[in-house]
């Protein structure tokens, strides 16, 4: 059962969560900014560092980590599957026609 | 949590039903959020993943999106974040029934909310000054579902923290709140010129209104910090998704 109390003492941890929230959004802007990578290399790199961010985001600011093993992997399972089902039919097609040329 | 022990004697006891186990190690509304979370994130990933298969199918994807706007998004997504952390603190006031400091912690939430929704608003009025609208853009005209995808996506996002921050006002102020809401609503109506797309769009709050006062006055209840970290899950979402809208939609359109 999540019980807060346990990481009450660690709020510090939070900030912690922030700073490195923040910068890896200055990581991302840069990126933007810099264009090393053609937009489909882009693509890839910005949605990792999303992933990551996000990652954070669910397991400390919305307390997952905390939560039962039960509803951690449920959820986590449920909503990944439905992506990759997502991934599966739309960028191959969008592939498809980069390299055909079109782009 | 004293709200969620099971009894497993309730059965015996000819009370079968009323105590039911948590299914999740959670009390219900925690896991009835979770759940319409994990659904509100289909759509969302619904919307972002149109964007991105447009952005990365046309090769004359128009890059409007200067320094000025980026530093304005950049700004927008620390405020997010920073709304976050607050929200944290705000979870952490209410389970120490801290109720000043939860209410403070709220209120300074709401004000990196509406800070975001100001900065998004300019964006969008700056962007239609420049003639973008939801079926063309002046930068590309072979690709029109650029400001489809741009103002579905986004205004979705926006539609979320507006109802995220009258969520928190109604968790924070209660029953104040209405009359605040109801004067921002006025004033924003007869402050916003009429030829801008959110003298219309201020309409919002007067529904947000409307449901906050029939929710309120149904039900009127003292929240507790049960209802604190449910609100909070909601608003962490807001800021979730965001963090796939930056860099999907700006950085992915940066013109340099």
């Amino acid at each position: 059962m999540h019980d807060v109390a346990k990481h009450d003492d660690a709020k510090g941890q939070y900030f912690w969560v922030w700073g490195a929230l923040l910068f890896l959004t200055g990581v991302e802007v840069w990126l933007g900014y810099r264009q090393i990578f053609v937009p489909v290399r882009m693509l890839e790199v910005l949605l990792m560092l999303s992933v990551v961010k996000s990652a954070l985001i669910i397991a400390y600011f919305m307390h997952l980590k905390f939560e039962t093993a039960l509803m951690r992997w449920m959820l986590v399972i449920s909503v990944c599957a439905c992506f990759v089902i997502m991934y599966l039919f739309f960028f191959p097609d969008a592939g498809r026609i980069l390299r055909l040329g079109v782009g | 949590m004293a709200d969620v022990v099971l009894d497993h004697t309730a059965a015996s006891h000819g009370a079968a039903g009323q105590y039911e186990a948590p299914l999740f190690g959670a009390y219900s509304k925690k896991v009835g959020m979770w759940l319409f979370l994990a659904s509100d994130s289909l759509t969302f990933g619904a919307l972002l993943v149109a964007f991105s298969y447009n952005r990365l199918s046309n090769p004359a994807w128009p890059t409007p999106f200067r320094v000025e706007s980026i530093t304005n998004a950049s700004i927008m997504t620390a405020c997010l974040l920073s709304s976050s952390l607050t929200m944290v603190l705000a979870v952490f006031a209410a389970q120490r029934h801290d109720r000043a400091w939860t209410r403070n912690w709220l209120l300074a939430t709401m004000v990196f909310g509406t800070a975001f929704i100001v900065l998004h608003g300019m964006e969008w009025s700056h962007l239609i000054h420049e003639g973008m609208t939801p079926f063309g853009n002046p930068w590309a005209p072979t690709v029109p579902q650029f400001g489809g995808t741009f103002f579905t996506l986004t205004g979705m996002h926006m539609l979320h923290v507006t109802i995220g921050v009258i969520y928190l006002g109604v968790i924070a102020l209660r029953k104040w709140f209405l009359p605040i809401l109801g004067a921002i609503w006025l004033v924003g109506f007869f402050v916003i010129p009429s030829d801008n797309v959110f003298h219309y769009g201020i309409h919002v709050l007067l529904v947000g209104l409307i449901v906050a006062t029939v929710i309120l006055f149904l039900k009127p209840k003292d929240y507790d910090a049960h209802d604190v970290e449910v609100s909070g899950l909601y608003w962490h979402f807001v800021d979730l998704v965001w963090m796939f809208i930056f860099p999907l939609v700006y950085l992915m359109s940066t013109k340099i």
